[in-house]
């Protein structure tokens, strides 16, 4: 099982959440029940140790799953060996995007890395599908190194299926982000990202 | 009796009987559910906010200012003036009644609700008056930038927040005075006896000594399990405190200076070692403190409700030290989408080690379950339902936590609705507070000398109301989470509006519950007795005589 995009990633999470959820609270309530009842009985019998066992592998075995199958982990992880097929790189200052590259088009299975640099808040870097879900997205904190250079804030990302994408801040920096009554998002750029050449399900 | 005679008078409740030890508990529990009442007004003011323009509240909620003011005093109000509170309440009675010792000084304890109170108030109006809302991560350099919040309100903020520390270390210092006096059970204990059992390591002895064919290390454990866990929980309450106190004083000092015309440099603060600095702390109290005293309570009821043994209490003994430990190594988690993050830190403390808050936590959920199960048949009281629902809200939020501690999730989680409401809100709400209202139900009967309840159709309105409000606006939020809302963000075109609409809904639900619950309360000890329980007590006892053992007598079916 491999995802190609957050959508799919997360209409899966919510269906096992969703189950989970359900079963956790269907235990709880069979217990609540029983524990007032002077004939109920054991249905199963959980060893104390393989219940642990459960556990450890629930906690470990979600990260060895996820590994495998979010492709954007292990390319996160290796980030600085891999060549993207494009780079922008931009800067913020004051609740405003400095240097911010025109639409930017990318062909479907092209990797392209961001690379963003704060002058002075911690802000974020977050695509958003027309629909307002989440495509991908990053912190961008503040800071220079000894010389004086502005610290890198850079993610790689790989685009697998087409569409049109919105870029705000993901992170609160301060209530100058938006207008004064509140209605618009002073941070947001409308259609940043165009992604073409995918078929309809996803990929070349 | 009239239901106005009722308000006036309560049930059968007499202040004047009350010990000191008894009023200053009430004190706290008194204010904490004026403050659940406060935060519960400012969750629903910014649910309707984000239910979109057809809310019915005045437009200026919905300006960015007031908006994120309030989100700046809702976790403050929230977690210090009410959770804290009741807390502290509960454990400055709980210590000197489980180790029949006296508290050690309840002078201190009224000094700690009181500096709570005033702390939380001054943050609160340093919101309300200067829109002050840096948000209570204070990302460096926001809590300093002057060019967007007003100075005099951060200086104010900055120091409620240090009197609520004040306070915690009030709190500290009274709970291990308590535990380390020599008097009464314990007088014959040396100190070194009575810390080894606090950190449980009589326990971790025990279970070697049995695995090497050795006798028991210790028969009869120095401390009772649930006041290991007090000690333990206050450990990191006290490093909490510490790095809270020393970011409040450098956010202080920038201030201080822009104040005297002389800004200092923001620049000269690594902004991501501070959020390292800052979410290392700042975790102790959420993967901390409130995992580590949740697990105790959980203990403890299940042993005052059943009146049996706990089930594997050495191992619960071993654990809380495991759980100690590991809530020092998973603030990394925070940081999963901070991209000048090390890998390797994301990697261990982030995934790895945050992994394990799956194990202590669902090693307390399976030994409070068997505990119950084998002492059935119980009868379902208040506390019983109280500590079941608890059990279920942190079955649902720490799985939810441990999903988005993950390197591939939280690219798509972090920072969204997810984790604040299917995590947070469902944790604190259902977990905690359910199993706090399952000790107030315990207690009531001892603390106030065995008042009766106004209303038990009351109470579990209450409780049917509070469960089915708390778990269905974690969920409602949670599921705009997925669907890419995010948490720290003004949403006033009604984007998410299905969504929130149904999350207010249950929200509304547990504000009703909060005021069925309150008036439950007021009509049990009349308006006369609430006020009498701020008058200074006759009796001055700074302890409680019932044996812990009597309240099992109330379970058995």
């Amino acid at each position: 099982m491999t995802f190609s995009n957050s959508l799919e990633l997360l209409a899966f999470h919510q269906t096992a959440y969703t189950i989970y959820a359900a079963i956790i609270i269907s235990v709880v309530a069979w217990f609540g029940y029983n524990l007032t009842r002077t004939d109920a009985k054991s249905v199963v019998r959980i060893p104390f140790y393989a219940y642990m066992a459960f556990l450890v592998a629930g906690g470990v075995g979600h990260h060895i799953f996820t590994y495998n199958a979010i492709p954007w982990v292990s390319q996160d992880i290796t980030r600085d060996s891999i060549t993207p097929d494009a780079s922008y790189e931009f800067e913020v200052k004051n609740h405003k995007w400095i240097g911010l590259p025109e639409q930017i088009t990318v062909q479907c299975g092209q990797t392209i890395k961001f690379d963003i640099k704060s002058h002075d808040l911690v802000y974020g870097f977050g695509l958003f599908r027309q629909d307002g879900t989440l495509v991908t997205q990053m912190q961008i904190n503040p800071g220079t190194d000894v010389n004086g250079i502005l610290d890198s804030n850079d993610m790689l990302w790989t685009f697998n299926h087409n569409g049109v994408f919105d870029m705000t801040s993901t992170e609160y920096s301060g209530p100058a982000q938006y207008s004064e009554d509140g209605k618009e998002d002073l941070m947001l750029v409308k259609n940043f990202v165009k992604v073409v050449g995918c078929k309809d399900g996803g990929a070349k | 009796m009239s239901l106005m005679k009722n308000l006036i008078e309560g049930t059968n409740f007499d202040h004047t009987s009350l010990n000191a030890l008894q009023k200053v508990t009430l004190r706290a529990v008194v204010m904490s559910f004026l403050f659940f009442g406060l935060v519960a007004i400012e969750g629903m003011i910014m649910k309707l906010v984000v239910t979109g323009p057809s809310n019915p509240l005045p437009e200026m909620f919905s300006h960015p200012q007031h908006y994120f003011s309030i989100m700046t005093v809702h976790p403050i109000v929230g977690i210090f003036g009410s959770t804290y509170q009741l807390v502290f309440a509960a454990f400055m009675f709980l210590v000197p009644f489980l180790t029949k010792k006296p508290l050690y000084s309840v002078k201190l304890a009224n000094a700690v609700w009181l500096l709570i109170t005033i702390g939380t108030a001054l943050a609160w109006i340093a919101a309300f008056v200067w829109q002050y809302a840096p948000l209570y991560t204070l990302y460096w350099p926001l809590p300093a930038d002057t060019t967007q919040f007003n100075v005099i309100g951060g200086i104010v903020f900055i120091v409620g927040v240090a009197l609520i520390m004040v306070g915690t270390l009030g709190f500290i210092y009274n709970i291990y005075a308590t535990i380390f006096a020599r008097v009464g059970v314990h007088k014959d204990k040396t100190t070194k006896e009575l810390f080894i059992s606090g950190f449980g390591i009589d326990g971790m002895l025990n279970l070697i000594h049995k695995l090497t064919g050795k006798p028991p290390y210790s028969k009869e454990p120095a401390l009772a399990l649930p006041v290991v866990a007090i000690f333990r929980g206050t450990v990191d309450t006290f490093l909490d405190a510490i790095v809270i106190l020393s970011a409040g004083v450098l956010v202080l000092v920038y201030l201080v200076f822009d104040l005297g015309g002389h800004p200092l440099d923001v620049a000269a603060v690594d902004a991501l070692l501070y959020k390292n600095y800052f979410w290392w702390g700042l975790d102790l109290v959420a993967d901390g403190l409130v995992l580590i005293y949740v697990a105790g309570s959980w203990y403890l009821l299940a042993t005052l409700i059943t009146g049996q043994k706990l089930f594997m209490e050495n191992v619960a003994r071993a654990a809380l030290m495991l759980e100690l430990l590991v809530s020092w190594m998973v603030w990394s988690h925070h940081l999963l989408a901070d991209q000048g993050q090390p890998e390797m830190m994301k990697l261990i403390s982030g995934e790895m080690v945050t992994a394990f808050e799956l194990l202590t936590q669902g090693l307390a959920l399976f030994i409070t379950l068997v505990t119950l199960w084998k002492a059935r048949p119980l009868k379902m009281t208040m506390e019983l339902k109280y500590l079941l629902g608890g059990l279920v809200g942190f079955g649902l939020a720490v799985p939810a936590a441990i999903i988005q501690a993950d390197m591939g999730m939280n690219r798509v989680l972090h920072n969204t609705q997810w984790i604040i409401m299917a995590h947070v809100h469902i944790a604190l709400i259902v977990g905690l507070y359910m199993t706090l209202y399952s000790a107030v139900y315990v207690l009531w009967p001892i603390v106030t000398n065995n008042t009766k309840m106004f209303s038990s159709k009351m109470s579990n309105l209450h409780f049917w109301m509070y469960l089915i409000g708390g778990i269905g606006m974690g969920a409602f939020g949670g599921m705009a989470g997925l669907d890419g809302m995010l948490r720290r963000h003004l949403y006033v075109n009604g984007e998410f509006n299905t969504l929130m609409i149904l999350a207010a809904i249950c929200g509304t639900m547990v504000l009703v519950a909060w005021l069925i619950f309150l008036l439950n309360i007021v009509l049990s000890v009349g308006i006369k007795g609430l006020i009498g329980i701020f008058l200074p007590s006759h009796d001055k006892t700074a302890s409680y005589g019932i044996e812990p053992e009597t309240i099992a007598e109330n379970h058995k079916a």
